[in-house]
C-alpha cells in the first residue's frame, strides 16, 4: 500500500491541489447549508457542495461514483427536497428561526466531533499513501463487481427501495388512516 | 399416679372451658328475649356448680394423693446436700411422667409433671383455698352478670398454680407462671368498667412481668448450664456457683414479681381492685404462693448459692418491716391484709434466706426420729444458738435437742400453709364485712361484733394466727420461720433477725388495730342505706355507680349467706389447728418438737407488746384511729413510704417521657426522613425531567455529547 | 494521494452534518444536514477503497448502495415530514413536544416515546392536540 518512494505531505502533488480545493469549496458550501438564513438557499448550496464532492470522486478516480452522485444527488435528491420545502410552505426569504435555541450546544458538540475524528484519522492514516491509478472506478469494471459480487445486496436494496416507495405513499395519502 | 396428677391440674381447666362456653349454650336457648336476666343467672348457676364440682373433685384427688403411703418412684439421690426434702417423711417417694419430648434443636423440652410430697403438700393448699373461693364466690358474687367468665378465670388460676406446683419441668413451670399473670390481670380487672381497676390489673401485669424476664433468663440460664429442663436433672446437675449465683438471682426477680416482694411489691395493694374472693386466692394459695413455692422447690440451687440468699434476706428485711407498718397506717381493710400479706411473704422468703438446711428430712428418711444431737455435716448453724432453745417434746424427754431442727424451706411451706389458711380466712372474712358494711373503709366499720358473730370469731382466729398468738396455726409457722432466721449464719442474720422481730410487734398491733376498729367501737353508719332485700330475691347490684377502693362492689345488711360462711368455717380449722397436725407432716411426730419455745416467749411477748399499746391508745378514744402512734410517720407509712410516687418519678414518667420521644423522633426523624427521601427524590427528578422536554435535538446532542465522551475516555483509557 | 486528505474533509464534512443535525429547527434542513454526513460517509467509503486497492471494490459499490438508500430515505422522510406538516402545520423538530412529559400528562393517552406522537396526532384529528403539545413544549422551554 505505501509505495517505497513516498512523498511528503508538503507539497501536495498536483491532484491532492485539485482535491484538496474542491475539499474546500465542499465544506464551505457545507457550511453554508447548515448556517444560512434563507431555506431555499440551503438547497441550493448543497448542490454546490454534492457537486464539490463530485469533483473529489472524480479525482479519487471514482469517476462512475462522481456521475451517480451527480445524478442521484443533485438531481433527484436535491430536487426532492426541494419539493418538500415547497410542500411545507417554507418562507422563499430570509428567515430569522431556522436555528434552534440549541445551536450552542450543537456548535460545540459539533467542533469536538470534529475534533476527535480529525484527531483520530490524523493520527491513523497520515502515513497511508496511495499512486492514483485510473481506471479503477470505470463503469465497466464496476458493474461487473455489482452484478456479479453484490448481486444480492443489489436484489435486497431494489426491495428496500420497493419498500420506501409503498411507505413514502402510505405516509403521504391522506386517506389511507391509522388503525382506530 | 401420675395421671392422677394430671386430673388434678385439669379438671379446673375443663371446668373453667366448660363454664365459659357452655354455662350460656343451654340457658340461651331455654330462655331467651325477656328471659335474659335469669338466663344470666342461670348461667351463673350453672357456671358456679361447674367450677365448685372440679374444684372439689380436684380437692378429693388431692387428699387421696396425699393419704397414699408413698408415691411410686423412690426419691431421687441427689448430689446436692440434702438432696431429699422434709417433705419426704410426709409423702416419701415421687411420680413422674412425661407426655413428649419437644425437640427444640438444642435443649429439648420434656412436657412432663411431677409430684411429690413438696407438690402435694402445696397443692393441697391451692385446691382447698380454690374450693373455698369458688363456695364463697356465689354467695359474694350474686347477681354479677359475668359471672362464668370469672368463675372460669378462678379454675382457669387454680390450674395454672396446680401446673406452677406439679410441674417436672422448668418450662412447663414457666407456662404455668405466665397462665397465672395473665389470670391476675384478668381477674383484678374483673370490674374493668371502672377504669382504676384496669389500670391497676394493668399495673399487677406489668410489675409481674418485669420480674418474668429474669425468671425466664434464670431458666434458661439454669437448663443451659445442667443440660436439660427437667427439674431433676438440673437439682442433680453439677453447676458452677457462679452460674448457679446468676441464674438464681434472675429467678430470684420472678419471685419478687410474683411473691411481691421489696423492689416489685407495688402491684399487690392495687391488687385489691379486683372482688374479694380473688384477693383471698391471689394472696393465700395461687400467685404469691408461686414465688414462695418456687424457691423451695429449687431450694438446694439457692443453698448453693450464697450470695443470693443474702440478697433475699436484705429483700425479705426491708419488706417485712415496711409492709408491716404501711399495713398499720392503711385505713382501708383489704389494703391491710394485703400489707400484711406482703409483709408475711416476706418472712417466708426470711426462711429461705436463712439458708438453713433442716435435718427432719434426713431424719424422716432414716426413722431416726427420736434420735438427738444429730445434725447433718451440711447443717450450718452453730451449738450456741440451739443452746437457748428449750426444746419441748411432748412426749420425748424435755431437753432433747431437736432432730427436728426446722430447715429453711420447711419453715417457709410451713409459713405458706398457714399462712394461705389464715389469709385467706381473713379476706373471706373482710369480704363478709365489706358485704355488710358497704364500704371497704375500717372508718366506716366498727362494733359490727354483734351484728356478724360468725364472722367476727372466725376473723378473730384469722387475726390471731397472723399475730402469732399460742393456740393458731400462725403460732407456730411464724416461730419455726423465726428459729431459722435466727439459726442462719448469713451475713445479714442480724438486720434480718431484728426486723423480723420488730414486725412481730408491728404485726401485733396493727392486726389489734383491725380487729378492734371493725368489730368494736361505736358502731357506723351504713355507707349506703339501702332497703332489706328479701331473701330470695335476685338482687341487682350498683356495680358502677359505687367507688372501687373507697366502697365495696356489693353490699348487704346481714350476716353473709351461707355460702359464704362455710368456707370461712371451714378455712377457720386450718387456721386454728395446722400448727398441731404440722409435726406429723412433717415427720417428726412430736409435737413442737422444733419449736424453740425461748425464742417463741420472746416472739409472744413482742407481738403481745404491739397489740398492748395499740389497745391502750384504743382505749383511751375509742374513735380515733390507733395508728396515730406512727405520729409523723403515719402519713409515709401510708403511701408505703412513697415507693408508688419514687416508681412513678423514677420510671413510669421518664418511660412516657421516653415514649412520648419516641413517637416524636418517629414522626419527625423517621417519617420526616421517609417522607423527605420520597419529596428530594420528587424534587430531583423535577430536575431531571426539565431535560425530558420533548425536544429530540437536545435528545440527540446528549447523545452525541455522551458519545463523544466515552470515546475520549476509551482513548485516554486506553492509551 | 495522501489518505489523509479525503479522510480529513470527510471527517469535517460529517461535523459540519452533525451541527446542521443539532442545530436546525426545520426538518428539512435536518434532512439536508443528515444528506451531509452520508456524502461523509461516501467520501470516506471511495477513499479507502482506492488506498486499498479493492479487488472487489466493495468501497465504491457500498457508496453506490448508500446512495440508493440515501434516495429512499429522503423520499420516506419528505413523506414524513409532509405527514407531520399536515397535522401540526408546522416541520419544526424542537416544537414537535409529543415526546415530553408534560404533553403526554395533559393527554389521556400516555405518550409513548418511540415515534408514536405523531401517529397520536394524526388519530386525535390534528389541531388540537398539536397546540396543546406545542404550547406546553412553549412553556416547558
Amino acid at each position: 500500500m505505501t509505495s517505497q518512494a513516498q512523498p511528503g505531505l508538503w507539497p501536495p502533488s498536483g491532484p491532492e491541489i485539485v482535491f484538496l480545493l474542491l475539499g474546500v469549496v465542499a465544506l464551505g458550501s457545507a457550511l453554508l447549508v447548515v448556517t444560512t438564513r434563507r431555506l431555499v438557499h440551503a438547497a441550493l448550496w448543497l448542490v454546490v457542495c454534492f457537486g464539490a464532492l463530485a469533483g473529489c470522486y472524480l479525482v479519487l478516480t471514482a469517476e462512475f461514483v462522481a456521475w451517480v452522485q451527480v445524478l442521484i444527488y443533485v438531481g433527484a435528491i436535491v430536487v426532492l427536497l426541494l419539493f418538500g420545502i415547497m410542500l411545507t410552505r417554507a418562507p422563499i426569504g430570509r428567515s430569522a428561526d431556522l436555528d434552534s435555541g440549541n445551536r450552542w450546544a450543537a456548535a460545540v458538540v459539533g467542533v469536538a466531533t470534529a475534533g476527535v475524528l480529525v484527531s483520530v484519522v490524523v493520527s491513523g492514516f497520515h502515513t497511508a499513501y496511495t499512486p492514483l491509478e485510473p481506471g479503477q472506478g470505470a463503469a465497466g469494471t464496476l458493474g461487473s463487481s455489482v452484478f456479479r459480487t453484490w448481486v444480492l445486496p443489489f436484489e435486497v436494496l431494489s426491495v428496500l427501495l420497493l419498500s420506501a416507495l409503498i411507505g413514502a405513499i402510505a405516509l403521504s395519502r391522506t386517506d389511507i388512516g391509522g388503525r382506530e | 399416679m401420675i395421671a392422677i396428677v394430671a386430673l388434678i391440674i385439669l379438671l379446673p381447666f375443663a371446668a373453667a372451658v366448660a363454664g365459659l362456653l357452655g354455662a350460656k349454650v343451654g340457658t340461651g336457648r331455654r330462655g331467651g328475649g325477656s328471659r335474659t336476666e335469669s338466663s344470666g343467672a342461670a348461667a351463673g348457676r350453672r357456671a358456679a356448680w361447674f367450677a365448685i364440682t372440679a374444684a372439689a373433685a380436684s380437692a378429693v384427688l388431692t387428699l387421696w394423693l396425699a393419704l397414699r403411703p408413698a408415691l411410686d418412684l423412690p426419691t431421687g439421690a441427689a448430689s446436692r446436700p440434702g438432696g431429699a426434702g422434709f417433705w419426704d417423711s410426709f409423702l416419701p417417694g415421687r411420680v413422674e411422667g412425661a407426655l413428649t419430648l419437644i425437640e427444640t434443636g438444642s435443649l429439648p423440652i420434656s412436657v412432663s409433671l411431677r409430684g411429690d410430697g413438696l407438690s402435694v403438700l402445696t397443692g393441697i393448699l391451692v385446691v382447698m383455698v380454690a374450693l373455698a373461693v369458688q363456695v364463697y364466690s356465689v354467695g359474694y358474687m350474686r347477681g354479677e352478670p359475668r359471672y362464668p367468665s370469672y368463675s372460669a378465670f378462678i379454675g382457669l388460676f387454680t390450674s395454672a398454680m396446680l401446673l406452677v406446683v406439679y410441674a417436672g419441668d422448668l418450662i412447663v413451670l414457666y407456662v404455668g407462671w405466665e397462665i397465672m399473670g395473665i389470670c391476675s390481670y384478668l381477674l383484678i380487672g374483673h370490674w374493668w368498667e371502672d377504669r382504676a381497676n384496669s389500670r391497676a390489673a394493668v399495673k399487677a401485669f406489668l410489675v409481674t412481668r418485669l420480674g418474668d424476664v429474669g425468671f425466664l433468663f434464670g431458666i434458661f440460664t439454669l437448663g443451659m448450664a445442667a443440660g436439660s429442663f427437667r427439674i431433676d436433672d438440673v437439682l442433680r446437675a453439677d453447676i458452677p456457683t457462679g452460674t448457679l449465683i446468676a441464674a438464681t438471682l434472675l429467678l430470684l426477680m420472678g419471685v419478687a414479681g410474683k411473691s411481691a416482694q421489696v423492689p416489685l411489691q407495688t402491684w399487690l395493694p392495687d391488687a385489691m381492685a379486683g372482688p374479694t374472693p380473688i384477693s383471698a386466692l391471689i394472696h393465700a394459695a395461687t400467685m404469691v404462693a408461686a414465688g414462695v413455692f418456687v424457691v423451695a422447690r429449687l431450694y438446694p440451687l439457692f443453698l448453693g448459692a450464697r450470695p443470693t440468699l443474702d440478697v433475699l434476706a436484705v429483700i425479705a428485711a426491708i419488706g417485712m418491716l415496711g409492709a408491716a407498718l404501711a399495713a398499720l397506717a392503711q385505713d382501708d381493710l383489704k389494703r391491710v391484709l394485703a400489707y400484711s400479706t406482703i409483709s408475711q411473704l416476706a418472712y417466708m422468703a426470711g426462711a429461705l434466706a436463712a439458708g438453713v438446711r433442716g435435718a427432719a428430712g434426713l431424719a424422716g428418711l432414716s426413722g431416726l426420729s427420736g434420735l438427738s444431737g444429730l445434725s447433718g455435716p451440711d447443717v450450718p448453724y452453730g451449738p450456741d444458738l440451739s443452746e437457748g432453745d428449750v426444746v419441748f417434746g411432748g412426749i420425748g424427754p424435755p431437753g432433747v435437742h431437736g432432730l427436728g431442727e426446722v430447715g429453711g424451706d420447711e419453715a417457709a411451706i410451713f409459713h405458706l400453709l398457714s399462712h394461705g389458711a389464715f389469709k385467706a380466712l381473713l379476706f373471706l372474712c373482710a369480704g363478709a364485712v365489706i358485704h355488710h358494711a358497704g364500704s371497704n373503709l375500717m372508718s366506716r366499720m366498727g362494733g359490727l361484733r354483734t351484728a356478724l358473730p360468725v364472722t367476727f370469731w372466725t376473723m378473730t382466729i384469722g387475726f390471731a394466727a397472723l399475730m402469732g398468738l399460742p393456740p393458731a396455726s400462725g403460732f407456730f409457722s411464724k416461730n419455726a420461720v423465726i428459729s431459722v432466721i435466727e439459726d442462719s449464719d448469713g451475713v445479714v442474720q442480724p438486720f434480718l433477725y431484728g426486723s423480723a422481730l420488730l414486725t412481730v410487734g408491728v404485726t401485733g398491733a396493727y392486726a389489734t388495730r383491725a380487729w378492734l376498729r371493725t368489730f368494736f367501737g361505736p358502731a357506723q353508719p351504713r355507707g349506703e342505706p339501702q332497703p332489706e332485700p328479701l331473701p330470695e330475691e335476685p338482687r341487682e347490684e350498683p356495680l358502677t355507680e359505687v367507688l372501687p377502693g373507697t366502697a365495696a362492689h356489693v353490699s348487704d345488711g346481714r350476716e353473709a349467706p351461707r355460702s359464704m360462711l362455710w368456707p370461712i368455717g371451714v378455712l377457720a380449722v386450718p387456721a386454728l389447728l395446722l400448727g398441731f397436725t404440722w409435726p406429723w407432716v412433717a415427720g417428726r411426730g412430736v409435737m413442737g418438737s422444733g419449736v424453740g419455745w425461748g425464742s417463741a416467749m420472746i416472739d409472744l411477748v413482742v407481738a403481745l407488746l404491739g397489740a398492748g399499746i395499740v389497745y391502750a391508745l384504743w382505749r383511751g378514744d375509742p374513735v380515733r384511729d390507733p395508728a396515730r402512734l406512727l405520729g409523723p410517720f403515719r402519713v409515709p407509712c401510708e403511701r408505703a413510704f412513697y415507693v408508688d410516687t419514687v416508681y412513678a418519678a423514677l420510671v413510669a414518667r421518664p418511660m412516657l417521657r421516653l415514649a412520648r420521644g419516641v413517637v416524636r423522633a418517629d414522626e419527625r426523624v423517621i417519617d420526616g426522613a421517609v417522607r423527605g427521601s420520597g419529596r428530594a427524590a420528587i424534587g430531583l427528578s423535577g430536575v431531571v425531567r426539565l431535560v425530558q422536554n420533548g425536544n429530540a435535538q437536545l435528545y440527540v446532542t446528549g447523545l452525541v455529547a455522551g458519545l463523544l465522551l466515552i470515546a475520549v475516555a476509551a482513548a485516554v483509557v486506553l492509551a | 494521494m495522501h489518505i489523509v486528505y479525503p479522510v480529513v474533509v470527510s471527517a469535517l464534512l460529517f461535523s459540519i452534518g452533525v451541527y446542521g443535525v443539532l442545530a436546525r429547527r426545520n426538518a428539512i434542513l435536518v434532512l439536508m444536514s443528515v444528506e451531509l454526513m452520508l456524502n461523509a460517509v461516501n467520501l470516506n467509503l471511495v477513499a479507502f477503497d482506492v488506498w486499498l486497492r479493492d479487488r472487489l471494490h466493495s468501497g465504491q459499490v457500498l457508496t453506490l448502495f448508500v446512495i440508493v438508500i440515501a434516495a429512499a430515505e429522503v423520499g420516506l422522510g419528505l413523506a414524513i415530514v409532509l405527514a407531520v406538516f399536515r397535522t401540526r402545520r408546522t416541520i419544526d423538530v424542537d416544537r414537535l413536544r409529543a415526546l415530553s412529559e408534560n404533553a403526554a400528562g395533559t393527554d389521556d393517552e400516555s405518550g409513548d416515546g418511540d415515534g408514536g406522537g405523531d401517529r397520536e396526532g394524526d388519530r386525535n384529528g390534528g389541531g388540537s392536540r398539536g397546540t396543546v403539545a406545542s404550547g406546553g413544549g412553549e412553556a416547558a422551554t
